[in-house]
């Protein structure tokens, strides 16, 4: 089959052949989690991260196993935040160092699509990983067992909207030589109001007391931020492929 | 296919004044090359020209309309092929063209296959792209822009990398391709020798 | 009018207009702050509890107003630069920074001052502490992105769109004592009805309000006048201005 392109030009592609922001974003996040999955080193690292900063406080600490039980939240959420934002940086940064971006950017289907379809197949690598992880790390931490189901509810809310969040810090940074360190300092201001309504849901879930508070406040702030952040992710995307 | 013109525009690069009222027009069934030395701004125009860099002053309009405004059907038409090659390296090379391809249509493989063997890299087409060499890349590359089958091309320096034989294949495509009724801008550091009448912009530094 | 808001665009005009307005805004700000003080510091009778210690909130609470009214100036500006591309924009957000910065350092150790007394501590985690504290991690953020990038109008877009994503915050921190109990008193000032401060305690207050407001009206021009001839240094206004 020879291809020649006045066949393309005669023929095109009729429209019931076009692709809607639905296909295209399920094909980028097919993309995504092939992609993620063919180097299963760079999954494992932010969860390793999360098991080993979790050992190294109750170690540095030399806490009681009573005493645990109080920091416990703290500690998870703080973790969690961390080993979230160490993979951040390479939500983008790989797409622009071999000018993959321009070629998504120029597709045709708008950097939002782009965007959200990203944002969800990192969270599903690396948050999701997380909160799957968590029950074993909350073992470690003297968590008790009927708090699994509202700290993990809360871990949801809380890495999706630190995802979010990231999406706008590494799109603002993407071209730049140390933005690993810059996405912390922009991100983890915005995301501070997350650890505190976090930990404070999986401390009520651990004394008994209503959670429900702190995790409608977390779902309101993962409303906020899935509404809006794709916007100012992919203002920020345009800005740096200007 | 409707025309590209270009009108007037100014970016600038930091403190650099890069392009400084820079305008032309490309209508179907034309090839414009851009010449000039490094750091001219050549890269720079044709990403002004399909709407990565807005420029400050002026405007790039398609079938009369700026391009921010008629932003879906400019792109469906457009193909554009950076200096890098812009491919996956853990992805092999129809998977490469495969998503490209999907963004906008449903893909053929077989047409997807069919577009790197006249490319010359149809052998290659089951490998991760970053085992190939410099110049297999670059085939891939342009294989994508065959297989997107869009009517205008914004080429920036195509012929990097190719052997002797990759450059007549190239100008035999581009040949095609202009006589076929699609348009090409293309920087190039030489003669391009595509056989055709070609219109030429030279910016200077 | 529409014609001066045009050249509210062009960095001469601006720079003329911030050259005027300084030595008017520097004066009247030191007439204001130095009413304030007086007032505040001699005039205005020690409060029943809490005695002499309440006078920090002169430079207090006139700092925390400032820190968000300097943020939203800020991210307005760099709106105006990043949407309808006028360069002064940048320029104004970027020379406001700092200030704002500084406001916001001068309410966070002014008010662990005042927590020693009040509240047995210096630092509390209580909402509007820590809304503030970041509010200084986003200052320093827009900053350090500004200041991250090669190509200057790159830094200025990318800091905008920072400052504009962190606008989300200041409502938090305003109404942050309304909506949780918190260890931060309520509103001073801008209850309905009238104010919960003696007169003799207020006037002071807003006096101060309105010199530190003006000295950063007076600090804006004498950085946006460096920013501007830094910006434009290449145009010939420029050249001759400041000298071949």
């Amino acid at each position: 089959m020879t291809v020649t392109t006045s066949q393309g030009i005669a023929a095109g592609s009729s429209p019931g052949d076009a692709v809607g922001a639905i296909g295209a974003a399920a094909a980028i996040m097919r993309r995504e989690l092939s992609l993620s999955f063919r180097r299963p080193e760079h999954l494992v690292q932010p969860l390793v991260f999360f098991l080993i900063i979790t050992t190294l406080f109750p170690l540095g600490l030399s806490l009681q196993l009573s005493q645990l039980r109080d920091m416990a939240p703290g500690v998870l959420w703080g973790a969690a935040l961390l080993s979230s934002l160490l993979s951040l940086d390479a939500l983008f940064k790989s797409d622009a160092d071999d000018g993959t971006l321009e070629q998504l950017a120029l597709s045709g289907q708008g950097l939002t699509v782009i965007v959200i379809a990203k944002t969800v197949a990192h969270w599903l690598v690396t948050g999701a990983a997380l909160v799957l992880a968590s029950p074993l790390v909350a073992t470690a931490l003297d968590i008790p067992a009927s708090a699994f189901a509202l700290m993990m509810s809360s871990l949801v809310l809380g890495t999706l909207t630190l995802s979010w969040l990231g999406a706008i810090g590494a799109a603002l940074t993407v071209g730049l030589k140390r933005g690993n360190v810059l996405i912390s300092l922009i991100v983890l201001p915005l995301a501070m109001p997350l650890l505190i309504f976090g930990a404070s849901a999986t401390e009520r879930a651990i004394s008994g007391t209503s959670a429900a508070g702190p995790l409608y406040l977390l779902a309101a702030l993962c409303v906020l931020a899935t509404t809006l952040a794709p916007f100012a992710a992919s203002a920020a995307l345009k800005i740096s492929l200007d | 296919m409707d025309g590209l013109s270009v009108d007037k525009i100014h970016v600038w690069r930091g403190e650099r004044h890069l392009l400084r009222g820079v305008s032309f027009a490309l209508a179907p069934g034309q090839l414009l090359e851009v010449r000039g030395p490094n750091g001219a701004g050549k890269s720079t125009l044709l990403r002004a020209a399909c709407g990565l860099t807005r420029p400050e002053q002026g405007e790039v309009r398609w079938g009369g309309k700026p391009i921010a405004a008629v932003r879906q059907e400019f792109l469906a038409q457009l193909a554009y092929a950076a200096h890098e090659p812009a491919l996956k390296g853990d992805m092999t090379a129809l998977e490469n063209l495969h998503f490209a391809v999907s963004l906008r249509r449903r893909a053929d493989a077989a047409e997807l296959e069919a577009c790197l063997e006249r490319t010359g890299v149809g052998s290659c087409a089951e490998l991760a792209t970053r085992l190939l060499s410099a110049g297999q890349r670059r085939r891939v590359a342009l294989a994508r822009v065959l297989a997107l089958r869009a009517p205008l091309w914004l080429l920036d320096e195509p012929f990097a990398n190719l052997d002797a034989v990759g450059s007549a294949m190239l100008a035999a495509i581009l040949r095609e391709h202009v006589t076929g009724g699609g348009a090409a801008l293309v920087v190039a550091h030489h003669d391009l020798a595509v056989g055709i009448e070609a219109g030429r912009l030279e910016l200077a530094p | 009018m529409w014609t001066w808001f045009y050249r509210l665009a062009s960095p001469p005009y601006v720079y003329g207009l911030a050259a005027a307005l300084l030595p008017w805004l520097l004066g009247s700000a030191a007439l204001a702050i130095g009413a304030g003080l007086v007032g505040g510091l001699v005039v205005a009778p020690p409060d029943y509890q809490q005695g002499d210690a309440f006078r920090i909130i002169y430079v207090h609470v006139p700092g925390a107003f400032l820190s968000l009214m300097v943020y939203c100036i800020m991210a307005a500006a760099g709106a105006i630069g990043l949407i309808w591309r006028i360069k002064m924009g940048h320029a104004v957000a970027a020379a406001s920074a700092p200030v704002g910065t500084s406001f916001t350092l001068i309410a966070l150790v002014t008010g662990s001052l005042w927590g020693k007394p009040m509240w047995g501590t210096y630092w509390a985690w209580d909402p509007r502490l820590t809304s503030e504290l970041i509010l200084l991690f986003l200052y320093v953020g827009i900053m350090s992105l500004r200041s991250a990038f090669e190509d200057s109008q790159r830094g200025d877009r990318a800091a905008a769109l920072l400052g504009i994503v962190g606008v989300i915050n200041v409502p938090i921190i305003h109404f942050s004592v309304q909506w949780w109990n918190s260890l931060h008193q309520g509103p001073t000032i801008a209850k309905i009805g009238a104010p919960s401060m003696p007169g003799s305690m207020l006037w002071p207050l807003l006096s101060m309000l309105l010199g530190f407001a003006l000295f950063f009206g007076a600090v804006l021009c004498m950085r946006l006048k460096g920013e501007i001839l830094i910006r434009e240094r290449q145009s010939t206004w420029v050249r001759e201005a400041v000298g071949s």
